[in-house]
């Protein structure tokens, strides 16, 4: 288990610098539709306003709705500190500490869902039945892709792995890593409760996944819940930068600047595709899926053969 | 000798394409029936001067004239002939315009007669390039090229039923030919392994360099071959299109399909049979072959047994002999003999007994057993074929397929394979009795016309040909010429087991 | 070459998913216009007339003419979707999958006699010819069979390309000729079958049987 320094320094920048994502993303899909926008600080404005109010909470509710946001927050903040920044390394590095990442992100979900029955409502039920079997489709593409690449560069380990992914390591293998980077961000969508999986505008009853598991929060839980989803949203993004970015000089500051411009970029994707694309019917998030998973799949067998 | 032999093998395909090209525009029915005539004398004479002159390996291009081409292209062109003539009369009886369905209460027309005489004369051509291929893949165009004219045809009353027959053949057709492709490719990489430099699908250079052949891709290359043409040809179990598609067809063309298109798709295998058996490896095929047939002859005995529609039973019959056909090849030696010998005969009978099958189809309109009775009173000639047709076909002396039959039983006795010679036996029992309650229910009895009481009078080109084909199978029952015999050896000596 | 490989596997994989028929003719037409570009890079080096002549004609015919004709008969029939295929479509993908790793199982077992051709080109052929036998065992529309047909000819034709190249363009344009008339005479077919039947729905054709109904 090896520790770093740097590593420490751009953990600490995701912790600051994570609300900025969903800012981008609705800056994006609002000059889509040809408006201005909230300004890119907006993230930081709402987390302060929902500190600074109070809690209602729910008679049937216990320990547990409260202990849901707080536990997913530390889940993701776990998390992060395995999950390298492009050409930097982890803060915490082990043998195959990509499984345990893929927990901790399991955890978190499995605590949220908790919450969500916890307030006694159906409704809320409901959200969480669908959440699970998104994320039951979703793991296993997230785990092959990530496999493959564990298998293409040769490292167990989530930093030396991304690491490797150099530019001529692109093209060495630029089908199966283009692959793995298809299917990561597939995975990135439909965990991030993003269009064509999930629409983060929507309160409508029948359209709702994420939504509707943290309906019933206010306040400063409501708040963790906001602060959790952009860590989410910024650990995919990390990971997913560092495929897709194979900028490894021996410069951490070139490095950490290449990364961050990819995050920026990927927000930028993300809101590109729910401008452009409609959330898909329920019966059909499973196709997606499988499709994503047969993407990671071929990446192995390409890797393997 | 009219030409030399290069020019006699394209003429023979030149001749009847041109004819069928030709036919598509001719305007006046009896000008395009003239030429349909003349085409099939043309290709006739064409094929007597070639078989007469025997021996003769031909040309070093496209096309060859071995034994093997002879064989089946005299087959066919005698088949077709007759076939003409019959069709000859069969459109002068077509009624131009709407007619009442006979199954369903539906109307239905004709397809353009043009249609269906240019494509006849087109399938002879095809079918010729068939059998006279020297390379593998052309042999492959031509199969395809066979399925894709004969579709038209089997259309030729547009009903529902018959486009429906039409459908499934041309699907399940065309995806075994597919499979025949992919054959035809692993034989070429088996023939690249060989270190000759060319990967040439040419007949003479596979067989010449074929100890060199990479083994695991040859096997590979006759399993997608037997599977595809094996389609083609209705080995079961991929025979499924065959009862449809030559129940719904005119009865000229049902007559063709089963006398000379299943014979074509059985010329593909064995071409590959004889690369196989000069690589030393026709035990493989046989093998293969041998099982095929036998489950042919059983899955047709056991679909024969309780049929109601006198057309499928005889398309259900041409699946137990193309299985007879695959069994002979399979047990080699005396048995593949038997085989070429019964393919002879089994085409000259079943073209006899579906030319029969149109008779009593046009005089009954229906197609089922139940309803037709006592076939000698309405049609007396007709009749009397008819018996000796069934009599033929359940190999009874002293027809040919009696011969060939016997031959190939004899063949599973000498080699010691008594299992495969009882089951032989059983299955041919089953089908026997199955063929009996179809065929003796329809001769006996009360005759049951629309027009019950009276026979009309038959014209001649309505019970000339299959008296014809009779005749022929009768004097095969009795004697088979020298000059057949020999050839028939020399076919049975390139498919191994000797 | 080996993009163009992957490539193919990826168009399987997508047509296993795709219910609506004008996109799946599109994939199709896709996959030939790739294979037709596969051939100008497996000649030997230095294009040969028959390379571009292969080439060229194939792009033609599988890029534009084929499309054409069964978008066609797409509009002749107005049928836009696959009715619920007999295999599903996630089914479908997954089966998909294991389909692939068949292919590389059936490869292994074939020792390529030659090794300059990419690991991947057996399989995906091969695979190429599975999913077009598979789109005609579960797909009920006539015309996604005859897409199926034609992706099966695709796969084949790939085959063909990459191991038997010495055979001669000849054999090939042979080939794509038959491949044309059987398209052209199958669109006919469906045609007609639209006009009879008032559907396309080849599970609804089955009049023709063996024992009483």
């Amino acid at each position: 288990m090896t520790m770093n320094a740097i590593g420490l320094l751009h953990t600490l920048a995701a912790l600051v610098l994570a609300p900025l994502l969903p800012a981008i993303i609705a800056r994006t899909k609002a000059r889509f539709a040809g408006r201005q926008g909230p300004p890119l600080l907006q993230g930081y404005a709402d987390l302060g306003k929902l500190f600074r109010k109070g809690t209602v909470l729910s008679r049937t509710a216990t320990w547990v709705f409260l202990a849901g946001p707080i536990a997913t927050c530390a889940a993701l903040a776990t998390t992060l500190a395995f999950v390298p920044l492009g050409g930097l390394a982890a803060p915490v590095s082990f043998g195959a500490d990509l499984i345990l990442v893929a927990y901790l992100l399991g955890v978190a979900r499995f605590v949220t869902v908790l919450a969500a029955l916890d307030t006694g409502s159906s409704f809320e039920g409901m959200g969480g039945s669908r959440e699970v079997l998104v994320a039951a489709l979703a793991e296993p593409a997230l785990l092959i892709g990530l496999a493959a690449l564990a298998r293409f560069t040769g490292h167990f380990s989530l930093g030396p792995m991304i690491g490797s992914v150099t530019g001529p390591a692109w093209l060495a293998g630029a089908p199966a890593l283009a692959l793995v980077a298809a299917a990561v961000f597939v995975v990135m969508l439909a965990e991030n409760a993003r269009i064509p999986f999930d629409d983060p505008n929507t309160h409508l009853e029948l359209t709702m996944i994420h939504e509707v598991m943290v309906l019933d929060h206010s306040g400063p839980a409501l708040a963790l819940v906001h602060y959790g989803a952009a860590l989410k949203l910024w650990i995919f993004g990390a990971l997913l930068a560092g495929i897709v970015v194979p900028v490894r000089t021996a410069n951490p500051w070139i490095d950490g600047a290449a990364a961050l411009a990819g995050i920026a970029a990927i927000a930028v994707v993300i809101g590109v595709v729910e401008s452009t694309r409609a959330r898909v019917r329920l019966r059909s998030i499973p196709q997606l899926l499988v499709g994503a998973g047969a993407l990671s799949a071929l990446a192995m067998i390409l890797v393997l053969g | 000798m009219i030409a030399p032999p290069e020019t006699m093998a394209a003429a023979l395909v030149l001749v009847p394409a041109v004819a069928g090209a030709a036919a598509f525009v001719i305007r006046r029915h009896s000008a395009r029936r003239g030429l349909l005539i003349a085409g099939a004398l043309v290709h006739a004479l064409l094929t007597a001067d070639v078989c007469l002159r025997g021996g003769d390996p031909g040309s070093s291009g496209w096309l060859v004239l071995d034994a093997t081409a002879r064989l089946f292209l005299g087959i066919t062109s005698a088949l077709f002939l007759t076939a003409a003539v019959y069709a000859l009369g069969y459109l002068r009886r077509e009624p131009p315009d709407e007619r009442h369905d006979f199954q369903e209460d539906v109307l239905f027309s004709n397809a353009p007669e043009a249609v269906l005489t240019g494509c006849l004369l087109l399938f002879l051509a095809t079918m010729s390039l068939v059998v006279l291929s020297r390379n593998l893949g052309l042999l492959w165009v031509a199969i395809e090229a066979t399925t894709l004219v004969s579709a038209p045809m089997i259309y030729f009353h547009r009903h529902h039923r018959s486009l429906e027959a039409t459908w499934k053949y041309l699907l399940i057709c065309s995806v075994g030919i597919a499979v025949a492709l992919l054959g035809n490719f692993c034989l070429a990489v088996a023939a690249a392994k060989a270190g000759q430099g060319s990967s040439s699908l040419g007949l003479d250079p596979l067989v010449r360099n074929a100890s060199h052949l990479n083994v695991p891709w040859l096997k590979a290359a006759f399993i997608f071959l037997l599977v595809g043409y094996g389609t083609k040809m209705g080995l079961a179990p991929l025979h499924t299109w065959l009862p449809d598609a030559h129940s719904e067809a005119p009865s000229v063309v049902s007559a063709l399909l089963s006398g000379a298109l299943l014979n074509c798709a059985f010329v593909g295998i064995l071409r590959a049979q004889q690369v196989l058996a000069a690589a030393g490896e026709a035990a493989f095929g046989q093998g293969l072959l041998l099982i095929l047939g036998l489950l042919s002859i059983g899955l047709a005995g056991v679909f024969i047994l309780g049929q109601t529609d006198f057309k499928r039973t005889l398309a259900y019959s041409s699946v137990e002999h193309i299985g007879i056909l695959a069994l002979g090849v399979g047990l080699g030696g005396a048995g593949a003999f038997g085989s070429m010998l019964h393919a002879v005969n089994h085409s000259l009978a079943k073209g006899m007994l579906f030319l029969l099958a149109g008779n009593i189809l046009a005089e009954y309109r229906t197609k089922s057993t139940a309803h037709v009775r006592g076939v000698p009173g309405a049609l007396p000639v007709t009749g009397v074929l008819w018996g000796a047709g069934f009599l033929a076909i359940c190999g009874l002396p002293p027809f040919g397929l009696f011969t060939s039959e016997l031959t190939i039983l004899k063949a599973a006795l000498d080699q010691g394979r008594t299992g495969v010679a009882v089951a032989y036996l059983a299955l041919l029992a089953l089908v026997f009795v199955g063929l009996t309650t179809t065929f003796l229910g329809m001769l006996q009895g009360r005759t049951t016309t629309p027009g019950a009481g009276r026979s009309r009078r038959e014209s001649v080109l309505e019970f000339a040909p299959p008296m014809a084909l009779g005749a022929l199978v009768l004097a095969m029952g009795v004697y088979v010429p020298p000059a057949l015999s020999a050839t028939l050896h020399e076919v049975a000596r390139t498919l191994g087991g000797f | 070459m080996n993009l163009t490989l992957v490539f193919l596997v990826l168009t399987n994989l997508l047509l296993l998913a795709s219910g609506r028929l004008s996109t799946c003719i599109r994939i199709v037409a896709a996959q030939g216009v790739a294979l037709g570009l596969l051939a100008l890079s497996t000649g030997r080096p230095g294009l040969s007339i028959g390379a571009i002549a292969l080439s060229l004609v194939s792009i033609l015919l599988k890029g534009i003419v084929f499309p054409t004709l069964l978008s066609r008969a797409i509009r002749e029939a107005q049928v836009r979707r696959e009715a619920r295929p007999f295999v599903g479509y996630t089914a479908s993908v997954t089966l998909g999958v294991v389909l692939l790793l068949g292919a590389f199982g059936l490869d292994s077992r074939l020792a390529l006699p030659r090794s300059d051709y990419p690991p991947l080109s057996v399989p995906a052929a091969f695979f190429t010819i599975l999913v077009g036998l598979f789109l005609i065992v579960s797909r009920k529309q006539a015309l996604s069979q005859v897409l199926g047909y034609l992706v099966m000819e695709n796969g084949i034709f790939a085959f063909g390309l990459i191991h038997a190249r010495e055979e001669g363009f000849l054999v090939g344009l042979g080939i794509l000729l038959d491949v044309f008339v059987a398209v052209f005479v199958m669109g006919i077919a469906i045609f007609h079958i639209n006009r009879e039947f008032d559907h396309i729905d080849t599970e609804r054709l089955s009049a023709l049987k063996d024992w009483e109904r």
